[in-house]
C-alpha cells in the first residue's frame, strides 16, 4: 500500500538548513492501523505531510498504491490527494459556512460528480458516522466530537485508499476521544488502512502498530496487541 | 468546469459575507454611476448642438448683405449692398464644382386668407434647390420647381401649420390662397419636424423667387443667398471655400476685404468644427474622469479580494487538501470578483440612468441625456475585464497558497 525508502527532508531556515527527516524507511500494508509517535520536533508531522502529498520529499522514494509520488505539479497532486487520501485534522478543518452535508460532499465536487450523486454519497457517509440528522447543521452548531465525525465522513467520502489522521483526538476530551478512536478501529476492521499521528501513549495503544520517531529517524517500529474499544 | 456548483459556491461565499460584498461593490457602483452621469451629460450637450441645427443641412452656408463699414476706392461707408440675380448666376457658374445646392431668398410678409380664415405669414421666395438646403419634408404635393421659375407661376407651397390655421380638415392642394389680395394656387404642403424650437418654420409660405421679384418689386433683388457645399469637402476646405465666396462677392461690390458688416456668411463647417472640437474635448475629459474612477474602483475591489484571500487562506488550504485543482481556486476568486464588479456596476449604471432621467436639464443645455444600448454593452465588457483584472492578482496569490501552510494558519 505504502512504501517509503530512505526518505530525506530538510527545511531552509535562512542561511542554515534544518534536516528534519534523515532516512526514513516505512512500509505499510493494506488494512494496517499505524500510530506514528514522537515528541514535537521529531519530524512526525513532516512525514505525514509528505505521505499526504501536501509537501515534497528531497530525496528517497515514496510509492503509494504502486504509483511513485515524485515531482508532481499542483494539479496532479490535487488529483492524487483527492483519489488516494482522506485527511482528518486535529482542528477538524471544516468549512464554517457550509453545513455538514456540504462539507462531506466537497471532495466529491472536486471529483466531478453530479450534485444529486454527491448528496446521496455524502448522506450515506454522514449516516455511517451517525450524523444523518445533523446534515443541515453548520459546524459551529456541532460539538467537537460531532465535528470530528463530520471530518471523518468527509475523509471517507471520496473512498480513499489511505486515511491520514493528524492528532485526531488532540482537541477532544477523553470520552469523546475514545468514541472517535472506536470509530476509527471499526473502519479499520472493515479493511481501511489508517495512519494516525499522535503524541498520546494511550491513543497509540489503540492501534495495531507503533512507529516511534525521534530526531528524524525511526527509533522503533513494532506490532502491538491492540487495545480494542467496545 | 463551469457549472451550477461553482456559482452555488460563489453565492454561498458572497451571501455569508454580505457586508464585505456590499462594501467592495460600493466603490465600483459609485464609479460607474459617476461615469454614467458624466457620459449622459456630455451626450446631452451633443444632442443639444445637433438639435439646434437639425432644421438645416449640416453643410450649409448662408450669405447676407448689409451696409459697408469701411470706405474703399472712393466709396463711402454706409453704402447698402444689394444681392441680385446676376450675383446668383455668377456664383452658381464660378463655384459650380464646390456647390451642391444653391438658392436665393426674397422675404415678404403677407396677410393670407382662405374663406373666412385670415392670418399673417412670412413668405420666402426661393429657387427649387431650397427644399434640400432647408431639408423640407413634403407632406403632399410638390415643391417649387424650375418650370414655376421659368413661367413666374403663382404657385405656392405652405407649411403644415398654415394648413392647420386656415384649412382645418380641408385638403389644401389645388385650392387658391389669397396673399395680399392676389390669388396663389397651393401645389404642396411641407412638414417641419424641428420640435419646440420655433413653430415659425412650419408657418412659412414658399413661392417661386422670380414670381416674388416681379410682383413685389419688379426687380431682380435677392435678400439672402443660401447654399450647401459639396459634402466631399473637408471642414477646413469648406471653411476656405466659404471665405472664397465671400471674397468674391466683396470684389464684385467693391467692398473692403476687412469689412465685416457688408457681406456676412454663416458657414456650418465652422460651427461644426467648433462643436466637434468642443465635443472632442468633453469626450476626452469624461473618459479620463470615468477611467480614473473606474481604476479606483478596480483597485478597491482588488484590495478587498486580497484581503478576502488572506481571510480564506485556511479554507483554500482545506479545499486543496481535499483535491481542489489550482484552476478551480483561481476561477472561484476571479468569478467572485467579476460577479461583484458586474452586479455593482449595473447597479451604478441604473442609478446613474435614473439620476439623469429624474432631472429636467433642458434649461442647462442638456437634451435627452440618455445612455445608449451600445454603452451598456461596452460597460458590461469593461466591467467583466475590470473584475478579472481586479481578481487576477488575488487569485494568483490564492492559487499559490501551500496547503500545509494554510492548514497551519489559525
Amino acid at each position: 500500500m505504502l512504501k517509503i525508502n530512505n526518505l530525506h527532508k530538510s527545511y531552509k531556515m535562512g542561511e542554515s538548513s534544518l534536516h528534519v527527516l534523515k532516512g526514513i524507511d516505512l512500509h505499510v500494508d493494506k488494512g494496517e492501523m499505524v500510530a506514528i509517535m514522537g515528541s514535537s520536533g521529531s519530524g512526525k508531522s513532516t512525514l505525514l505531510n509528505i505521505i499526504g502529498i501536501l509537501d515534497e520529499l528531497d530525496s528517497g522514494e515514496y510509492i503509494l498504491d504502486g504509483i511513485e509520488i515524485k515531482d508532481l505539479n499542483e494539479k496532479k497532486a490535487a488529483q492524487y490527494r483527492n483519489k488516494f487520501l482522506g485527511f482528518v485534522f486535529q482542528s477538524f478543518n471544516l468549512i464554517n459556512f457550509k453545513n455538514a452535508l456540504e462539507n462531506v460532499a466537497l471532495p466529491l465536487y472536486y471529483q466531478g460528480l453530479k450534485r444529486r450523486e454527491r448528496q446521496e454519497k455524502a448522506m450515506f457517509h454522514l449516516d455511517k458516522v451517525g450524523l444523518k440528522d445533523w446534515s443541515l447543521h453548520l459546524p459551529n452548531e456541532l460539538s467537537g466530537g460531532q465535528k470530528q465525525r463530520v471530518a471523518i465522513a468527509r475523509a471517507l467520502a471520496s473512498e480513499p485508499k489511505l486515511l491520514l489522521a493528524d492528532e485526531p483526538t488532540g482537541a477532544l476530551d477523553s470520552a469523546t476521544s475514545h468514541e472517535i478512536m472506536q470509530f476509527l478501529q471499526q473502519l479499520n476492521n472493515e479493511g481501511k488502512t489508517i495512519l494516525i499521528v499522535t503524541h498520546e501513549e494511550d491513543i497509540s495503544l489503540m492501534c495495531k502498530r507503533i512507529v516511534r520517531l525521534k530526531d528524524g529517524v525511526i527509533m522503533e517500529d513494532k506490532k502491538i496487541k491492540q487495545n480494542i474499544l467496545l | 468546469m463551469i457549472d451550477l456548483g461553482l456559482f452555488r459556491e460563489i453565492f454561498q461565499s458572497l451571501n455569508k459575507n454580505k457586508l464585505r460584498t456590499l462594501l467592495s461593490g460600493f466603490t465600483v457602483a459609485f464609479a460607474i454611476m459617476l461615469f454614467t452621469i458624466l457620459f449622459g451629460i456630455a451626450n446631452g450637450f451633443q444632442n443639444t448642438f445637433n438639435n439646434e441645427f437639425a432644421g438645416d443641412a449640416n453643410n450649409s452656408i448662408f450669405i447676407n448683405s448689409g451696409r459697408t463699414s469701411k470706405a474703399v476706392e472712393g466709396y463711402q461707408t454706409g453704402r447698402k449692398i444689394q444681392f441680385d440675380n446676376k450675383l446668383y448666376n455668377t456664383l452658381k457658374e464660378e463655384f459650380n464644382d464646390d456647390i451642391e445646392f444653391i438658392t436665393g431668398r426674397v422675404y415678404k410678409n403677407v396677410t393670407a386668407s382662405f374663406g373666412t380664415e385670415k392670418s399673417n405669414y412670412s413668405v420666402r421666395a426661393v429657387n427649387p434647390d431650397h427644399q434640400f438646403i432647408e431639408k423640407s419634408e413634403m407632406f403632399s404635393g410638390r415643391f417649387i420647381n424650375p418650370l414655376d421659375l421659368q413661367n413666374n407661376t403663382k404657385n405656392i407651397v405652405i407649411g403644415n401649420l398654415v394648413v392647420e390655421d386656415l384649412f382645418g380638415d380641408i385638403d389644401p392642394i389645388g385650392k387658391y390662397l389669397d396673399l395680399n389680395k392676389i390669388k396663389f394656387k397651393i401645389v404642396g404642403v411641407f412638414v417641419e419636424r424641428t420640435e419646440g424650437s420655433d413653430s415659425n418654420e412650419a408657418r412659412i409660405i414658399y413661392m417661386p423667387i422670380s414670381t416674388a421679384q416681379k410682383i413685389y418689386g419688379n426687380n431682380d433683388f435677392i435678400d439672402q443667398i443660401n447654399l450647401t457645399y459639396n459634402p466631399a469637402l473637408s471642414e477646413n476646405e469648406a471653411i476656405a471655400f466659404g471665405n472664397k465666396i465671400v471674397d468674391k462677392i466683396k470684389d464684385i461690390f467693391f467692398v473692403s476685404k476687412n469689412d465685416q458688416s457688408a457681406v456676412r456668411a454663416r458657414n456650418r463647417a465652422r460651427e461644426n468644427q467648433e462643436i466637434n472640437q468642443f465635443n472632442g474635448v468633453l469626450a476626452i475629459l469624461v473618459l479620463i474622469i470615468g477611467m480614473g474612477t473606474l481604476v479606483a474602483g478596480i483597485v478597491g475591489i482588488s484590495n478587498i479580494m486580497i484581503f478576502i484571500v488572506k481571510e480564506r487562506t485556511k479554507e483554500i488550504g482545506i479545499r486543496k487538501a481535499l483535491g481542489a485543482p489550482p484552476n478551480s481556486i483561481i476561477l472561484i476568486i476571479i468569478l467572485e470578483s467579476v460577479f461583484i464588479t458586474a452586479i455593482a456596476g449595473y447597479i451604478g449604471l441604473l442609478i446613474g440612468g435614473a439620476v439623469l432621467n429624474s432631472f429636467n436639464l433642458e434649461e442647462y443645455w442638456i437634451t435627452d441625456p440618455g445612455v445608449s444600448k451600445s454603452l451598456v454593452v461596452a460597460a458590461t465588457i469593461t466591467l467583466v475585464i475590470a473584475g478579472t483584472l481586479a481578481g487576477y492578482i488575488p487569485a494568483k496569490r490564492a492559487a499559490s497558497i501551500k496547503p500545509i501552510v494554510a492548514l497551519r494558519d489559525e
